[in-house]
């Protein structure tokens, strides 16, 4: 089987920027995929070049194991991309668009899965509608759709959270999780790192054009992971046995390292033990965006 | 080819959405021409014999809408798309370069023609048109429909702001159709403007397409059509190109 995406030796020069510098990157089918980086890292580059949008200077592409420039159509038939600029045309409405692009991809007779689409995503009520006149957020949702309409294997998502509420996000995602789940590869880039770690198994950090972390998300939270017990405790000082794990104070509560959560329930006994009251207790674990910037600063995971 | 026929009737569809602008407004500039002057040369000019003036200022009038209109329609479409983003909707899809030439190419020609049968179905209220010679009239209609819809996405392509569109607008196209024949014979002018109006293809154009509607014209249409067709595969195979290496389209 194939990988989703295939990158070998991904290259591109602009006339000022060397945006990738190397990139080599599989990407499996089934995947639920975070690309990570600062602004300018080269996400946006690398996801015009797997679209055809932009070409490469050197390396390949393969999206499903077709060369995205000698088998283009192919390549961008098991391809949907929502972009990230909120882009519409203003000549028609939702219903005119999506049948317009299904056409594009050679599908004439598309409207059950076009009415599915604008169900799932809340568009139900603007078919109808000119683009021109929908509000920011659902024109991000009919950008969704139209990446959508040739039921693509692989869909690329560049940032398609960025400026929309609470609730089009939690939709959004139950949308896309459920074609995740139906084995629809799902590669995402997106500054809001919760997102990532709540729905991507892997995640790849890129920084000035190169991979400088790849791993699975827990992998890279556990790696990352400075797991902390905070006690707060009616004692004068912290009893001998637990001096060994100190870290610091925050204010009341002592820090303390606790790499293996499962020590905790011997902590709470010694501590019942030695008739030491506890006031107040929390666990504390890195997430994705402590890793991140952890990253960003030069240190491995 | 599912994709590029959606393509063409998306080109068509976006014109004809915005008709009165698209096609109204062409035709009433030319009624206005036509107006203004059959008003005030009906009397004093006469270029064939028996051939009114105004029914002469018609076959140009009307060849006239038809280059402008088809390059304003491949032109504008594509500075629009690029400008607002939405171009990559046809980008992103398995489109080749050839379907991508030939939507462009036709809904321009439709566009250029529309309009064209609008000045005709309009002068005919004030002038006895004759249609002589059919084919001569849709020779070359289509021939330099086609050259003035590849100047258009050419220039569509290689504009980055309206500014550009409009530079080429007004130093390219209105001086070549204005100064091209249609409201003159060249015969009329000095032998020194003669001779340079040889060297604008728009003459040929106007001439030949006059030609079909009288049996007379200012140079042999064969002569007209040999000037012109080789414009439509230089044009064609630059217009081409261009979509194959994706000049300013793909990075």
């Amino acid at each position: 089987m194939s990988p989703a995406v295939r990158l070998r030796g991904l290259e591109k020069h602009f006339p000022r920027v060397h945006a990738l510098r190397g990139i080599d990157l599989d990407i499996e089918q089934g995947e639920f995929f975070a690309l990570l980086g600062p602004n300018g890292a080269g996400k946006t580059t690398l996801i015009s070049i797997l679209a055809g949008l932009t070409r490469a200077s050197a390396g390949s592409v393969e999206i499903m194991g077709f060369d995205v420039t000698a088998h283009y159509r192919d390549a961008r038939r098991a391809l949907g991309v929502v972009p990230q600029e909120l882009v519409y045309d203003p000549f028609f409405t939702v219903r005119e668009t999506l049948r317009l692009q299904s056409g594009y991809f050679g599908l004439r007779h598309n409207d059950d899965w076009i009415d599915e689409l604008l169900a799932n995503l809340g568009l139900g009520d603007k078919a109808n509608t000119y683009t021109r006149q929908l509000s920011g957020g659902m024109k991000r949702r009919v950008l969704v759709a139209q990446a959508l309409v040739h039921k693509p294997p692989v869909i690329v998502l560049d940032e398609p959270t960025a400026g929309v509420d609470v609730e089009l996000r939690q939709s959004l995602w139950t949308f896309i999780r459920h074609l995740n789940k139906q084995g629809h590869t799902i590669v995402l880039t997106t500054h809001y790192l919760d997102e990532a770690e709540m729905l991507c198994e892997r995640v790849a950090m890129l920084q000035e054009g190169r991979i400088v972390a790849l791993d699975r998300t827990a992998n890279l939270l556990h790696a990352g992971a400075e797991r902390r017990l905070l006690l707060d405790l009616v004692a004068s000082e912290l009893p001998d046995f637990l001096k060994p794990r100190l870290k610091g104070r925050e204010g009341n509560h002592y820090v303390l390292d606790l790499p293996d959560f499962g020590d905790l329930e011997g902590i709470l006994a010694q501590l019942r033990g030695a008739g030491i009251t506890i006031r107040d207790l929390a666990l504390r674990q890195a997430d994705l965006e402590e890793v991140f910037l952890k990253v960003m600063h030069g240190g491995r995971p | 080819m599912s994709g590029f026929r959606t393509l063409l009737y998306k080109e068509i569809l976006r014109f004809w959405k915005v008709l009165v602008q698209t096609v109204g407004a062409p035709v009433l500039t030319a009624l206005l021409y036509l107006l203004i002057f059959s008003h005030v040369l009906e009397e004093h000019v006469q270029v064939y014999p028996g051939v009114t003036y105004t029914a002469f200022l018609m076959p140009g009038l009307i060849m006239m809408s038809v280059l402008q209109n088809a390059f304003a329609n491949s032109s504008s479409s594509l500075i629009q798309s690029k400008i607002t983003g939405n171009i990559v909707f046809v980008l992103l899809p398995p489109l080749s370069y050839m379907e991508f030439f030939l939507a462009y190419l036709l809904a321009a020609l439709i566009r250029g023609f529309t309009v064209g049968l609008g000045v005709l179905l309009v002068g005919l209220f004030f002038a006895d048109i004759e249609l002589r010679h059919p084919l001569w009239i849709l020779a070359f209609a289509l021939t330099s429909g086609a050259v003035f819809a590849c100047v258009g996405i050419i220039a569509g392509i290689w504009a980055n702001q309206f500014d550009h569109l409009a530079g080429v607008q007004n130093f390219v196209i209105m001086p070549l159709t204005f100064l091209s024949g249609v409201f003159y014979s060249i015969h009329s002018l000095p032998p020194f403007w003669q001779s340079v109006s040889h060297f604008n293809p728009v003459f040929y154009m106007i001439d030949g397409f006059r030609y079909g509607f009288f049996g007379q014209g200012d140079v042999n249409p064969w002569l007209g059509l040999a000037v012109i067709s080789p414009f439509v595969v230089l044009l064609a195979g630059v217009t081409l190109m261009m979509l194959k290496s994706g000049y300013k389209l793909r990075h």
